[in-house]
């Protein structure tokens, strides 16, 4: 086991340097230089753009200049931003916990609805419960979320008025950021109030959650059309092997066989898709949070890309990029674990 | 005496493939809405009533046909500039069959190369090649592709060749894993006996049989192209307007997408249907070519 931590801990080293040199140098060595951008079309005189490129350290040679940003990311200072004139790595981890609000609604209704959706599927294989999710699947693997977000807009925002179009709460509420997750700070916050007969909820709480609700959607769709098609693929795999036949010839009722033998053997790929998602995941942020305005590091990366905020654009790339990869490691990890076959190869 | 010299003879490759792909219903339903678009895209200026860019000053944001206030003039209704909703959306066809072809050419090409290089490579630079793609890989294919157009300038053509260097460690890995698989089997072994070269093995031999995984890939990342480009489009990193790129003309109506639906619904739609097609077929090329999966 050692061993295999210790070889995927090799792998990390490496791609960490790439991830880093990636980052660094997107701004120095593809064409455009950085501070002419940033001047626009007035231009600068020369003195002003000398002084600029010495301020970050362009006049310096590469090889000097990558060290300074190691040493840099190693101490946790990733430089400032041009525009707010704040830390990269304090305004990242400000508004990671949006981003990892609704990444974490969106992947827990992706498994909820996902998992169900592939099991039934697998179970009518060929009937009409399968052709029909399997096809609302596919449509759903094929959206282009930023449409389909704007149709969540037209339909639920501008023809029922039931949520709001963006942000994370309305602008009414004031409360302490504790936890920096909307649904857990505005629930500390009280002045929740709700009534089933006539349905009506108030408060922080319910206003941050009709925030909530459409991104959510919008953000889940693809992995919960990813988790239902391995759901269901790796269900048939395992429906198919010996031991499930012989549960069967023992009269075990099919609920148990479906649900206890077979359910978790499928799970073992399902899982690993799922951890491989937060990709997708971080990608689809980007559109969404885009879309509805909401404060996250999609956005922000975004916005920054617009404005050529440079700094933050190279930070926020490395941070994103080390995030996934912590994570696939995570799950690579974890893998090995629970499948002793994968740690020996 | 019974003949015993009757040989069955093996069906045409292109035929046993045809015999499968048809089995998936959807697959060919995919397959014909495709060769649709591609009608569409290869005769546009034919089909297109008007010229994508013409604005009729009269007829902003004019309704399609069947509702109220609309005309048979302009079928699916005019945009904010007073430009027809149907023309746009046909030229558009040509922006969508063009980056998936050349994404597609072009990942492919890099992509089989350096996973043949990698495959038959010594094991440093094997590992080297693996460990670039690894870092590639570990950033979120948009935002990547969104930064390297933020620094070369948006235009379609940068657009297209983010997505292409983005997508194509997937074939690396592909091509790789097929060769490894392939590389100690004993008719590779007799072609090299026989005395073949590098490239002979790498090309002739190796390749043709590493072939079906790629293809279907090849498939996905030409829905993953149109997607994707159209995802830059939309944020204005993309095709710029007036190009009727479908993304870009969702970018222009978003403002208003409360007032006038039309202008918001058919781009998409578009999109979508496109996209859905080509995954259709991606299903059923998988179905058709992979022997794992084959039914016997």
């Amino acid at each position: 086991m050692l061993n295999f931590l210790l070889s995927r801990l090799m792998t990390f080293i490496p791609t960490f340097i790439g991830v880093t040199l990636i980052s660094f140098s997107f701004i120095r060595v593809l064409p455009g230089d950085p501070i002419i951008v940033m001047a626009g079309e007035r231009g600068m005189s020369d003195e002003r753009y000398a002084e600029l490129r010495a301020q970050f350290g362009f006049d310096q040679p590469l090889v000097s200049q990558y060290w300074d940003y190691m040493t840099g990311v190693l101490q946790g200072d990733l430089g400032t931003s041009f525009v707010t004139k704040k830390p990269v790595f304090d305004e990242f981890f400000a508004l990671f916990p949006a981003t990892l609000e609704l990444s974490l609604c969106a992947i827990t209704l992706a498994i909820l609805l996902g998992i169900p959706a592939g099991v039934i599927a697998a179970i009518n294989r060929g009937k009409f419960f399968d052709r029909a999710l399997m096809s609302s699947a596919l449509v759903g693997y094929s959206m282009p979320i930023f449409w389909w977000a704007l149709l969540m807009i037209i339909f639920f925002s501008g023809w029922l008025q039931w949520t709001p179009v963006s942000g994370r709460i309305s602008l009414m509420y004031f409360f302490d950021d504790v936890t920096g997750f909307m649904l857990i700070d505005s629930l500390l916050a009280g002045g929740n109030s709700i009534s089933l007969f006539p349905f009506e909820a108030d408060g922080p709480f319910f206003s941050a959650l009709s925030h909530l609700v459409l991104p959510t959607i919008v953000l889940a769709t693809i992995p919960l059309a990813v988790i239902a098609r391995q759901t269901r693929s790796a269900m048939l795999e395992v429906l198919g092997e010996d031991y499930i036949r012989t549960a069967r010839a023992k009269g075990l009722p099919p609920s148990r066989i479906t649900y206890v033998h077979a359910l978790r053997n499928a799970m073992i790929p399902v899982i690993t898709v799922i951890g491989l998602l937060v990709g997708t995941l971080l990608a689809g942020a980007i559109l969404t949070e885009t879309i509805f305005s909401w404060p996250g590091i999609g956005k922000w990366m975004v916005d920054s890309i617009y404005r050529r905020d440079y700094p933050v654009v190279q930070g926020g790339l490395m941070l994103i990029a080390v995030m996934v990869m912590v994570v696939n490691l995570t799950v690579d990890v974890l893998y090995g674990l629970i499948n002793p076959k994968i740690r020996k190869s | 005496m019974v003949e015993t010299t009757q040989s069955v003879e093996r069906p045409g490759r292109l035929k046993e493939f045809w015999y499968y792909f048809r089995e998936n219903r959807g697959a060919v339903i995919g397959l014909y809405v495709f060769l649709g678009v591609f009608f569409v895209a290869v005769f546009a200026p034919w089909l297109a009533p008007y010229d994508p860019t013409e604005q009729f000053r009269e007829h902003f944001l004019q309704p399609p046909a069947w509702q109220e206030g609309g005309s048979w003039d302009f079928v699916l209704g005019t945009d904010a500039l007073g430009r027809d909703l149907a023309s746009r959306l046909i030229h558009g066809a040509r922006f969508s069959f063009f980056v998936g072809v050349v994404v597609v050419v072009i990942s492919t090409t890099g992509g089989i190369s350096i996973g043949l290089l990698a495959g038959f490579a010594p094991k440093w630079l094997d590992t080297i090649i693996m460990r670039l793609m690894d870092v590639i890989l570990a950033f979120p294919s948009l935002l990547l592709a969104l930064v390297l157009v933020a620094v070369l300038g948006p235009s379609l053509m940068n657009a297209v060749i983010a997505i292409a260097i983005v997508l194509q460690p997937h074939y690396v890995r592909l091509t790789r894993a097929a060769v490894i698989s392939e590389r100690h089997k004993d008719y590779v072994t007799s072609a090299k006996v026989a005395g073949a070269g590098r490239f002979r093995m790498m090309f002739v031999t190796v390749l043709p049989n590493c072939l079906a995984p790629i293809i279907v890939q090849a498939a996905l990342s030409f829905s993953n192209a149109i997607l994707d480009v159209a995802a830059l489009g939309f944020l204005g990193m993309g095709a710029q307007p007036p190009m009727p790129e479908w993304g870009t003309m969702l970018a222009e109506a978003r403002e208003f997408i409360l007032r006038a639906w039309w202008v918001v619904t058919f781009p998409g739609l578009a999109i979508l249907i496109t996209v859905l097609a080509i995954n259709l077929m991606g299903d059923g090329l998988r179905d058709a070519l992979d022997p794992k999966l084959k039914r016997s």
